[in-house]
């Protein structure tokens, strides 16, 4: 398919959108999914067929708009209205209502905060595509950034593009994904691959789950320009089994693609050939670690190597290889079309563009947001997210997941960049934002993490492997009111010594919820030991630990 | 006529299931790497990895059967026990744990003497951790075969797998 083409089936298709009078999108992401979405958008397709309004009233399934908690969703086009908590049997109403004014009851203010704060650049269709139609993609502008690359711009170019964005690596490391390009473009390998990271594997983080499941396209015309600034032919996706709607759509888009010519060989009638394929994860964390990653796509077991050398010298296969996470790739559409300029003058000195977080726990509005990077945390968690439920009291955010921390009440007011949380001790990591209250005990936090670093532990380094057991081991022996203070010394010493001598980031992260809780909550570890009480109530301490 | 060198292990039974499995290693040139995407597709076949299946697929690939065993284990998703007929999966992911799934998996377990990764006596139940669903939003989560419900309850999911319990094997 070449660029004219291309925009014939874009003009086509929104010629045939304009056909109906109204379009009804019922959100089919994950969490209203959960909600029954299906079983309204049946119900909508059903009325719809027996009022016999097929030609003037579209219904489709569409991607997530955010707000998870308040599902199912369903948007009404053009008039932009949105109504929550839709049941089935509401269908007549919707449909009663296309005429007349909005349904009262189920409306959903799109001013409200939640909405208005956020700025949208990877999540930037808000949704409202069908994400198993690649028309649907076309006719929105999908693919035609790729065509005018392929055939206006040098690899170089690219890349000097990427670079000058700022745009740095999603999956939590921050670094620049413009060099990274650079690094494997200079190699001179007759062959080298690229690979998405879509193993997702922090507990707490949904994000690219979401991008996977409502912006496959987004993602392949991403991975088809990287491979073709650093010069590979062969891309794998590599998604966590846990996935599969993930999945199937990420499958269902490769075969579009391919049958529209936009992958395989010499795409758009250019010399540039690429083909892509997917990996399936088999629920091990540690295989988000890039080196790991590619152990698994080899068929192996998913344990790390030493770096240097970087997969940007010798990754999949010996060969060199680009990694990138989802998020990453999701940006390079918009970078391209809007130019680097413009990305750059969003975010921060250091920190450019948009973040997406995944924003659950103690908070009101819980789902995925899109906000610049540097905006303030406590905007983040009380403004769009609405604050804490039922009159309780904000304790800490924790981000950045196992290898993360937490950000206590005290430091609300920081900016959320790549920069500030390294200075608070924690990370932005992949994007998960855990709100905790009053009611969570932060020393219990800690074993969670701790738990699932010391199962997680793939067990070739000694440090990670013995190091998160005995670091759970006094943690548990806390939480039970049976430790002293030469065991909160152990563990502190311990923290210190797996942090440094661990072989990957697995084990170098694994003491950093102990370390960030220590720093800001230890009265709590000290209230488990020396006072033999757990100040939020979680944990259960005996009487025979207290007459210990 | 065998075409193919690759094809000469004999599946471990008649079982017509096997194809499955042979066409995912012939889609991947039967090459080493198409292991886990072989044993994902031989558990999607017969619910778990047994040792002949194991075998199969070490000979189909020229893998060292300690090489399949190691990776069989090494990843979560893989199980070498049968499962039983319902699957109960309660997420511990980090927004499900703070909001309450520790006491869901305490109940079930309590419910269904049941430990995470164990199965009833009549395989009718399964119970299973997962690490994140992915669907914080609607925290605590509990898949109850392959479906999953959000905004649970200790009451309501004890009361899901007794209904599981008290019926007809699926």
């Amino acid at each position: 398919m070449n660029l004219d083409e291309l925009r014939e089936l874009a003009a086509q298709t929104q010629a045939q959108q304009s056909q109906f009078d109204h379009r009804i999108v019922v959100c089919t992401g994950t969490g209203c999914h959960t909600a029954q979405s299906e079983d309204v958008l049946k119900a909508l397709e059903a009325d719809v067929r027996q009022r016999g309004l097929t030609k003037t009233c579209a219904i489709t399934g569409g991607g997530c708009r955010g707000l998870c908690a308040e599902g199912p969703l369903v948007t009404v086009e053009p008039q932009q209205i949105l109504y929550q908590h839709v049941k089935p049997d509401d269908s007549t109403a919707i449909l009663d209502s296309l005429e007349t004014e909005p349904i009262e009851r189920l409306l959903c203010d799109t001013n409200d905060p939640f909405f208005a704060r956020q700025k949208r650049i990877v999540l930037e269709y808000n949704g409202l595509l069908d994400p198993e139609q690649i028309e649907d993609y076309i006719a929105a502008g999908g693919f035609l950034t790729l065509l005018d690359v392929l055939s206006h711009m040098q690899p170089t170019e690219v890349i000097d593009e990427v670079r000058r964005s700022g745009l740095r690596g999603r999956g939590g490391a921050g670094y620049s994904v413009g060099l990274k390009w650079s690094t494997v473009a200079k190699s001179s390998a007759a062959s080298k691959y690229i690979i998405c990271n879509g193993d997702e594997g922090d507990p707490g983080a949904f994000m690219d789950r979401s991008v996977m499941e409502d912006y496959p396209y987004r993602i392949i015309e991403g991975m088809l320009i990287a491979a073709y600034a650093v010069g590979a032919n062969q891309g794998f996706i590599y998604v966590r089994a846990e996935y599969p709607l993930a999945v199937k759509r990420l499958r269902h888009a490769i075969r579009q693609a391919e049958k529209f010519g936009l992958l395989g060989h010499n795409i758009a009638g250019t010399p540039f050939s690429f083909s892509l394929d997917i990996r399936l994860g088999a629920g091990a964390f540690v295989c988000g670690e890039e080196t790991a990653l590619i152990a698994s796509i080899e068929g192996k077991r998913g344990q790390p190597r030493p770096r240097p050398p970087y997969p940007a010298e010798s990754g999949l296969w010996g060969l060199p290889t680009l990694i990138n996470n989802v998020e990453s790739y999701a940006n390079i559409v918009p970078i391209l079309r809007e130019g680097s300029d413009w990305f750059a003058s969003i975010g921060t000195e250091r920190s450019k563009g948009t973040k997406v977080f995944a924003l659950s726990g103690q908070v009101v509005h819980t789902g995925l947001i899109e906000v610049p990077m540097g905006m303030q945390l406590r905007e983040i968690v009380f403004d769009i997210g609405g604050g804490i439920p039922d009159g309780r009291r904000f304790k800490a955010v924790q981000t950045g997941g196992p290898s993360g921390g937490c950000i206590p009440e005290e430091h609300l007011d920081i900016s959320v960049d790549y920069e500030s949380l390294l200075q608070l001790g924690t990370y932005i990591g992949s994007g998960g934002m855990i709100v905790m209250d009053e009611t969570s005990c932060m020393v219990d936090v800690a074993k969670y993490f701790m738990e699932f670093c010391m199962s997680e532990s793939c067990g070739k380094c000694v440090p990670c492997r013995v190091g998160t057991a005995q670091m759970y081991r006094i943690l548990d022996k806390i939480t039970r009111g049976e430790a002293t203070l030469a065991d909160l010394a152990q563990l502190e010493e311990l923290c210190d010594m797996v942090k440094h001598t661990s072989l990957c980031g697995l084990g170098e992260g694994a003491p950093n919820p102990v370390q960030s809780t220590l720093r800001y909550f230890r009265d709590e570890y000290l209230a488990h030991i020396v006072e033999k009480r757990c100040p939020a109530g979680v944990c259960t301490i005996t009487r025979e630990a207290v007459l210990l | 006529m065998r075409t193919t060198t690759a094809v000469l292990a004999p599946a471990p039974s008649e079982d017509k299931r096997w194809r499955i499995v042979h066409t995912t290693m012939r889609r991947h040139g039967f090459g080493p790497d198409a292991l886990i995407e072989t044993l994902h597709s031989t558990q999607e076949a017969f619910g778990y990895l047994d040792e002949a299946g194991l075998r199969y697929v070490a000979e189909c690939l020229h893998v060292p059967l300690s090489r399949v065993y190691g990776v069989a284990t090494f990843y979560n998703l893989f199980t070498l026990k049968p499962q039983g007929a319902h699957a109960c999966v309660v997420c511990l992911g980090t927004a499900c744990y703070i909001k309450g799934a520790p006491q869901i998996l305490a109940a079930v377990e309590q419910a269904t003497h049941l430990h995470r990764g164990e199965t009833t006596p009549d395989k009718q139940v399964s119970l299973m951790i997962a690490r994140c669903l992915g669907t914080c939003g609607l925290a605590p989560a509990v898949v109850f075969d392959d479906e999953v419900a959000g905004k649970m309850t200790p009451d309501e999911a004890v009361r899901h797998i007794k209904e599981w319990m008290n019926h007809e094997p699926r």
